[in-house]
């Protein structure tokens, strides 16, 4: 599928499933997390990156140009022809497994907004402008939680220390240079420009938390190309399963 | 029956005055969402709305009541533009806006100008009017809100924050 995509219509098709697929995972902690503070936080995040992956799919159907629209593309694709990084399709873990994804992601995706604002067009620029206010959101919470859990109790900062240490090796992927951004000078932000700033801010985090910033052995590859976990078709199953069954249904 | 086609300026009032469908005390207008309305070449009306929060479900009910309060007011054709592009920001409430928020038990916004805020200074009680609160989260019941406590008179209230 991806290979007949043009690069916008598959860039913005990789930037929305990210944003769609975490969206769906932290929609799972509602009700479960540990405080009522928290069910109400992740919801409002998820929601935050849901709006983002509505903007971003709705513009990879029309800039594709085949009538696909945004339940098109997030409904009726198998897990190979979805682009997320595979970090955010990775089961939530504990509490602070999933503080460390956010750290990792929302510090990523500020560097991206941010980069985007001046992305010379105009549906990107324009949902980076609006987005990188919500990320920034996102960013300060996870970081208020990995502070707080890694400089608290020698258990919390065990459990965070883990929960590092497992999302690490799904960081570099973020990162990754060439694919298709390069093929977009100028609209596009290439991955690997967004690194420094994003390693300069984990890193203050991650030692004001008394935390050691993990140095995973190895990495996950290939999710820009459609390979990902197994998990991943287990979360579609259960998030696409009302709109195959019930084909057209709407609120 | 039969009305005279109301004017562009008449139509920007009405939907200004459509009151936002989460927090009914404000008008659109106060809330700053509007950026345009304007009369196409085939006499369709045109409204430039944007959302608050990318993801607000406001944003639908948003534009259906505009639509509707269009159509009482004479329109016959509408069509919404969802438009990103500038970003909202609290900083385009309206004074009044501020102040029926207070009214209401939510503590208006802080200036938002120079970028996301750390949340470093004081939000005022709505309830009492005492600086002496505290945040107890980020996030609230609708995006654009935070949760805050007051150590003066006890109540938990809303924030509106700034972005």
């Amino acid at each position: 599928m991806s290979s007949v995509l043009p690069p916008l219509a598959a860039y913005a098709l990789a930037l929305g499933d990210d944003a769609l697929i975490l969206a769906q995972r932290l929609g799972e902690w509602v009700a479960c997390a540990p405080q009522i503070e928290e069910d109400v936080a992740l919801a409002n995040v998820a929601l935050d990156l849901l709006g983002q992956a509505r903007t971003l799919l709705s513009y990879a159907g029309a800039v594709e140009g085949a009538g696909r629209d945004e339940d098109d593309l997030a409904y009726l694709r198998d897990d190979r022809d979805f682009r997320n990084v595979q970090l955010v399709e990775i089961p939530n873990g504990d509490f602070a497994v999933t503080m460390a994804r956010q750290l990792v992601f929302s510090a990523y995706q500020y560097e991206l907004y941010t980069a985007l604002k001046s992305s010379e067009d105009g549906t990107l620029a324009g949902l980076a402008g609006k987005a990188v206010k919500e990320v920034a959101y996102h960013r300060d919470h996870a970081t208020q939680w990995v502070l707080r859990l890694g400089d608290g109790t020698d258990l919390s900062h065990a459990r965070m220390q883990a929960g590092l240490d497992q999302v690490w090796p799904y960081a570099e992927e973020l990162f990754d240079p060439a694919g298709i951004a390069s093929q977009l000078p100028g609209v596009a932000a290439d991955p690997a420009t967004l690194r420094p700033a994003w390693e300069r801010y984990v890193t203050s985090v991650l030692s004001e938390a008394t935390c050691d910033q993990p140095e995973p052995r190895w990495r996950s590859r290939g999710s820009r190309n459609g390979l990902h976990t197994e998990h991943l078709g287990h979360l579609l199953a259960e998030m696409q399963r009302l709109h195959r069954s019930y084909s057209g249904a709407t609120w | 029956m039969v009305n005279a086609a109301p004017d562009v300026e008449t139509l920007l009032a009405v939907a200004r005055d459509v009151p936002d469908p989460e927090i009914p005390v404000l008008t659109l207008g106060d809330l700053g969402v509007i950026r345009d309305v304007r009369l196409a070449g085939d006499g369709t009306v045109e409204v430039d709305l944007t959302p608050t929060y990318t993801g607000c479900p406001a944003t639908a009910v948003i534009a259906d009541d505009v639509r509707d309060a269009l159509h009482r007011a004479g329109a016959d054709q509408v069509r919404i533009r969802t438009v990103l592009a500038p970003a909202w920001t609290t900083d385009w409430m309206s004074d009044a806006g501020r102040r029926k928020l207070r009214e209401y038990g939510i503590a208006p916004p802080g200036p938002a100008a120079g970028g996301p805020v750390r949340l470093a200074f004081s939000v005022r009680c709505p309830h009492c009017g005492s600086a002496d609160t505290r945040e107890v989260s980020h996030f609230g019941s609708t995006p654009c809100k935070a949760l805050w406590t007051c150590r003066s008179c006890a109540e938990p209230f809303e924030s509106f924050k700034a972005i």
